[in-house]
């Protein structure tokens, strides 16, 4: 499957047994998914099971020694891959927000398109003072992200990665740095998103809004999906006992 | 100004404190060229210096083994060697080697662009390891981040990596400059007519060593006080509301 034949009815991000290592340590051990456009999935599981680098292997942060992965059926660990072609594609939220500290919120949100995209600065602008204000940041717009709270430095984040027009965002346990109370200002946000019909895909450790916003939930663990189903089934009739114990543990 | 000048006349006549740098017409004129010099030549060489640094700790990241060695070697080289050596080795050997190889008679430049070039890269050597430094502190996650919305590495150094690697290292930068100001009079070996020069040349005439040198300092803490100011100045206009305090 390439690009050029890829269309809507086909999956937007499609994993075919998967393998990552970091040196001796496989970390993912043939993993496979599908996700389609407009699709919310939420990727579970204990520390150490390999979510995230799942997650970061989707935009190529990290490579993968073996098995595929194509977005809108492109191959991302392509060598001949135009990374900047998957990136505008793909758009990334970290859990330690990762802003530039050295430029303002709206800067933040305006510096990708205005230098990879070359858009016009002012359009841009205009688009990156909306998406502030879709994140419920009005007023913040001059602020450096020390002088913001987690929770709205993780907004400014959801704001820089759409300031890009994705058409897939990854959610790399995006709440996990924050205090209790801001978390849902976070949730929030990425709910809409979500209702507007945004491809995401998320890592998380928030039981209750995995199955509230997803479609399809996938429990990792040792570097292999252990099982995986819509939320009802899911949570209420876990068939694995190591999906089991886990769940046992976090409700 | 006259009577400012009639009153160190005064002084002379009447304590015997010979300062001719205020009297007389003369020595003012070629001490206010000296200090114009030493001003001139440290100001191109800061400038130099520092883009030696930006550059060098650039290619330090390179995927090539060889430039990273290169650069290395060229680090090493001018920070273990005096400045005076480096000096002599440019304005002698270089010169007149370039000169014999491309057959231009009366060398390639003079004395002070020789002055100009050898001090680049004796400040520069030390520029390179502290953008470095600078460079390395910089989080890996907030280059990745910039990785992740498509930026190429050149603008994650021009636009992350080095603003905020240049907020880290400008102690240290400062350090380094403040050096360098002091090194430009190794430029006096060369006969380039900075401030030491031309003080030499006064006393010589006369014979004020005691009066002179005091002079000499008071110029060069002076200058390198404005240099400090100017660095405190520019630390404060890039400091970044609510981080790293």
């Amino acid at each position: 499957m390439n690009a050029t034949t890829w269309s809507a009815d086909k999956p937007i991000v499609s994993l075919r047994d998967v393998h990552k290592s970091f040196g001796d340590l496989e970390v993912l051990k043939g993993i496979s998914l599908d996700v389609m456009k407009g699709e919310v999935i939420c990727i579970i599981g204990p520390s150490g099971s390999g979510k995230s680098t799942l997650i970061r292997c989707i935009n190529a942060l990290n490579d993968i020694q073996a098995g595929s992965i194509t977005v809108e059926g492109q191959e991302v660990h392509d060598p001949r891959l135009d990374k900047l072609e998957l990136r505008r594609k793909v758009g990334i939220v970290f859990q330690q927000y990762n802003l530039f500290p050295h430029k303002t919120a709206l800067e933040n949100v305006m510096m990708a398109p205005v230098l990879v995209l070359r858009q016009n600065r002012s359009d841009v602008e205009d688009r990156a003072r909306a998406l502030i204000r879709k994140v419920r940041l009005e007023g913040k717009e001059d602020n450096y992200p020390g002088e913001l709270s987690g929770g709205q430095q993780q907004r400014v984040a959801i704001a820089r990665a759409l300031a890009m027009n994705p058409n897939v965002m990854l959610f790399d346990e995006v709440t996990a740095a924050l205090d209790p109370e801001t978390v849902k200002e976070v949730l929030v946000t990425i709910k809409e998103l979500a209702a507007e019909g945004m491809t995401c895909i998320l890592v998380t450790h928030e039981m209750g809004f995995a199955r509230e916003i997803a479609d399809h939930i996938y429990f990792t663990d040792g570097g292999v999906i252990v099982e995986h189903g819509p939320p009802a089934t899911f949570f209420d009739n876990a068939q694995d006992p190591r999906t089991q114990e886990f769940l046992s543990q976090i409700l | 100004m006259e009577p400012v000048w009639e009153w160190f006349r005064w002084l002379y006549d009447a304590h015997g404190i010979k300062l001719t740098i205020f009297f007389d017409e003369w020595d003012r004129g070629r001490f206010l060229n000296g200090i114009w010099t030493t001003i001139h030549l440290s100001f191109v060489a800061i400038l130099l210096s520092i883009a030696v640094g930006i550059v060098g700790a650039w290619l330090q990241m390179s995927y090539l083994v060889w430039v990273r060695r290169i650069v290395e070697g060229y680090i090493q080289f001018f920070r273990n060697t005096p400045p005076l050596i480096q000096l002599y080795f440019f304005y002698f050997a270089v010169d007149s080697a370039l000169s014999d190889s491309f057959g231009i008679t009366g060398g390639v430049m003079g004395s002070y662009g020789w002055a100009v070039v050898s001090l680049s890269f004796f400040a520069g050597a030390f520029n390179v390891e502290i953008f470095r430094a600078g460079v390395e502190a910089v989080p890996r996650s907030t280059i990745e981040a910039a990785d992740s919305l498509g930026y190429t590495r050149l603008q994650v150094y021009r636009y992350v990596t080095l603003p905020l690697a240049f907020r880290v290292c400008l102690p240290a930068l400062n350090n380094n400059l403040i050096n360098l100001v002091k090194t430009t009079t190794v430029a006096y070996a060369i006969a380039v007519p900075e401030t030491l020069y031309i003080s030499n040349q006064i006393w010589s005439d006369e014979y004020n060593v005691f009066e002179m040198m005091n002079v000499v300092w008071v110029v060069y803490i002076v200058l390198v006080g404005c240099l400090v100011w100017f660095m405190y100045r520019w630390e404060a206009s890039i400091r970044i509301p609510g981080y790293g305090q």
